[in-house]
């Protein structure tokens, strides 16, 4: 075990420089340059000080030795300075990341409290009213636009109801933790809602699977409770699938959260992204890239190992 | 005797093939029906959206980009005149929903033949070689996992300007619009790709274990053709069903994309980018709003619901429990 983890954490390695160069290569790529941009009109000619920009921001030379000079400070977790703000990229994420994790947690959970009844009980009365109704209501989930329902939330909520009005200021969680939970609810449910369609059905498939097993069959030969079959027998083993299907959907979850920040004006990562994107700021896209591979690639490793704590017969060596 | 068994079966299935197929295509359909009448249902809607990409003068009502534009006529709520109303510029809006269902439903198909394409090959060859092939791939294929997905289209629409090159573009008359579509598609049909060619491969690696394999490569059968005519059979119902399901998820993405303002650019009409332009007139005009997003929310669930339908029919671990 000890082992396979170990062998694990070393391919993520190339893994994890395969991503970062790849996205280093490209914010080189876009159109325009982020020195002219924040020298203006005025500075453009000025040849010294875009070279001396170029050197403080680490933007000198091919960019070969710009990715190996960036890794040789990521090594020493040093993320650079933002080059719009001038301050470094790890003050700019250390307010921005935890709102965004704070969502996206909230968002997993409410996605999986609605998921897993109901895609069990699609199952268990397949092809059913319940059935219909309930894989109807999942790919419903899964097919509306987040962003649209927030925007017609926006809008409603503030001609007919009190709730659901996204507040003017963003409610620090220290400030006022009750507040802060209200307020992100809203978006929290809305990128819930996205996750869960993808869970429910992937719960009914597994469910289904197992319930054509030829043990379950023997259970109910026995002539035991449906309860105890589905509780028992059903679930336990149909629910380790769905374990890795709420992994995997990390990547998915933070496109959500990209866009569901922008609608809302949360003051998160993915907002943050989009603006740096727009202005090119490489350290801060980078560092973003790297943070979120660095989730999919731990959490992609944490579902294969939860694997093997839920299903004994699973060993990694 | 192998290859006798196999020439048998396959006369056998060539025989149940000419057999009286309009019957069987009627009776399946019908069986389809009324078994799956969420996934008809979803079929019912999938074939409208295409009629409109297809063929919009059959279901328009006013021209989507008139030019003038009839300013005097903007902002109008719902009428008989105006299904859904007018925009900004007096366009009437059902007519460039209709127009954007082309938009929705190119980008829809192109990313996933692109994904289909590219996942099948990389996948069975994955998983039917196994080794350092497999090794290699494997780690190109965690790398494209990892990529943030969202992130990594919205870089590539802004990044690769001059993709795709005059020599694909010019030949089928793209307008910068087009470009725009066309970069989206392949780009996210390449990112889907990743994740669905794992899927592939453990099918191939699944196929592979078959006794009929080992038979095929006994009587001396090229690597080439038991892909062709055992490995790959096998993997095309995951393909299928995946294409299906993956086809709503591009056609979310595009319009999330253009709402962010990275999709098509104006006039070419496009359900995410209409809700960008709805952004400022919301609380006065709503249905602005409304009916581009339930344009969305329609398309992407028919191809969800056929899709989920098309697995519980194909998929042998899951069909026919009753």
């Amino acid at each position: 075990m000890q082992r396979y983890i170990a062998r694990r954490l070393l391919l993520m390695i190339p893994t994890l420089l395969g991503v970062t160069f790849v996205v280093f290569i490209m914010v080189r790529a876009v159109p325009g340059d982020v020195i002219d941009q924040i020298l203006g009109d005025f500075g453009a000619g000025d040849v010294a000080t875009k070279a001396a920009l170029r050197k403080e921001y680490s933007l000198d030379g091919n960019v070969v030795t710009q990715y190996v000079r960036w890794l040789g400070h990521l090594a020493r977790f040093d993320l650079g300075k933002s080059i719009i703000s001038d301050r470094t990229v790890a003050s700019e994420l250390k307010t921005r990341l935890p709102v965004t994790l704070e969502l996206s947690f909230l968002a997993i959970i409410f996605s999986m409290v609605v998921a897993i009844p109901v895609g069990i009980l699609s199952a268990i009365r397949q092809d059913s009213l319940a059935d219909y109704v309930g894989r109807s209501f999942a790919i419903s989930l899964l097919a509306v636009p987040g962003f649209w329902v927030g925007l017609m939330l926006i809008t409603l909520a503030g001609r007919y109801f009190t709730w659901g009005v996204p507040p003017k200021n963003y409610i620090n969680f220290t400030d006022n933790p009750i507040g802060n939970i209200r307020m992100l609810s809203v978006p929290a449910m809305i990128l819930g809602a996205g996750l869960s369609g993808g869970v429910m059905r992937f719960t009914r498939s597994a469910m289904l699977e197992v319930l054509r097993q030829d043990y379950v069959r023997t259970a109910w030969s026995k002539g035991l409770r449906e309860r105890v079959i589905i509780t028992r027998h059903v679930m336990r083993n149909a629910l380790i699938p769905v374990v890795t299907v709420v992994g995997l959907q990390l990547p998915i979850l933070v496109g959500g959260t990209v866009i569901i920040e922008t609608v809302y004006s949360i003051p998160g990562m993915g907002r943050y992204y989009v603006s740096s994107v727009n202005q090119l700021d490489y350290p801060v896209i980078q560092a973003i890239n790297i943070i979120v591979a660095l989730v999919v690639v731990f959490a992609n490793l944490g579902v294969d190992l939860l694997y093997s704590v839920l299903d004994p017969r699973i060993r990694y060596s | 005797m192998s290859s006798t068994s196999e020439a048998l079966v396959l006369e056998q299935f060539a025989l149940r093939q000419q057999e009286r197929w309009p019957v069987r295509w009627r009776r399946n359909l019908w069986r389809f029906i009324t078994t799956k009448p969420l996934g008809a249902f979803g079929a019912a809607i999938v074939i409208l959206f295409l009629l409109m990409a297809i063929a919009p003068q059959l279901f328009y009502t006013q021209n989507p980009n008139p030019s003038p534009n009839p300013i005097l006529e903007r902002l109008q709520g719902p009428s008989a005149a105006h299904w859904f109303g007018t925009d900004q510029f007096g366009r009437d809006v059902y007519s460039r929903i209709v127009y954007g269902a082309r938009t929705s439903i190119i980008i829809g198909f192109l990313v996933v033949f692109v994904s289909a394409a590219i996942a099948s090959v990389v996948g069975t060859v994955s998983g039917y070689f196994g080794g350092w092939l497999d090794m290699i791939l494997q780690r190109v294929v965690d790398v494209g996992i990892a990529l943030p997905g969202l992130i990594f289209i919205i870089l590539v629409v802004t990044t690769l300007t001059n993709f795709p090159p005059a020599f694909i573009a010019d030949p089928m008359h793209l307008s910068p619009s087009g470009k725009v579509v066309f970069r989206i598609a392949v780009a996210l049909g390449f990112l889907v790709a990743f994740g669905s060619s794992r899927v592939i491969r453990g099918a191939a690696i699944s196929a592979k274990q078959n006794m009929y394999v080992e038979a095929a490569r006994v009587v001396g059968a090229t690597d080439a053709r038991i892909i062709a005519k055992h490995i790959f059979p096998n993997v095309f119902a995951v393909v299928l069903v995946s294409a299906s399901i993956q086809i709503g998820g591009a056609i979310l993405t595009e319009s999330a994309l253009s709402f962010l303002g990275y999709g098509v650019q104006p006039p070419t009409p496009s359900w995410g980018r209409m809700l960008n332009e709805a952004r400022e007139q919301l609380t006065r005009h709503p249905h602005l709003a409304i009916f581009p997003g339930l344009a969305i929310f329609l398309a992407v669930y028919s191809f969800n619901m056929l899709g989920d339908a098309l697995r519980d029919v194909l998929d042998p671990r899951l069909r026919g429990s009753r």
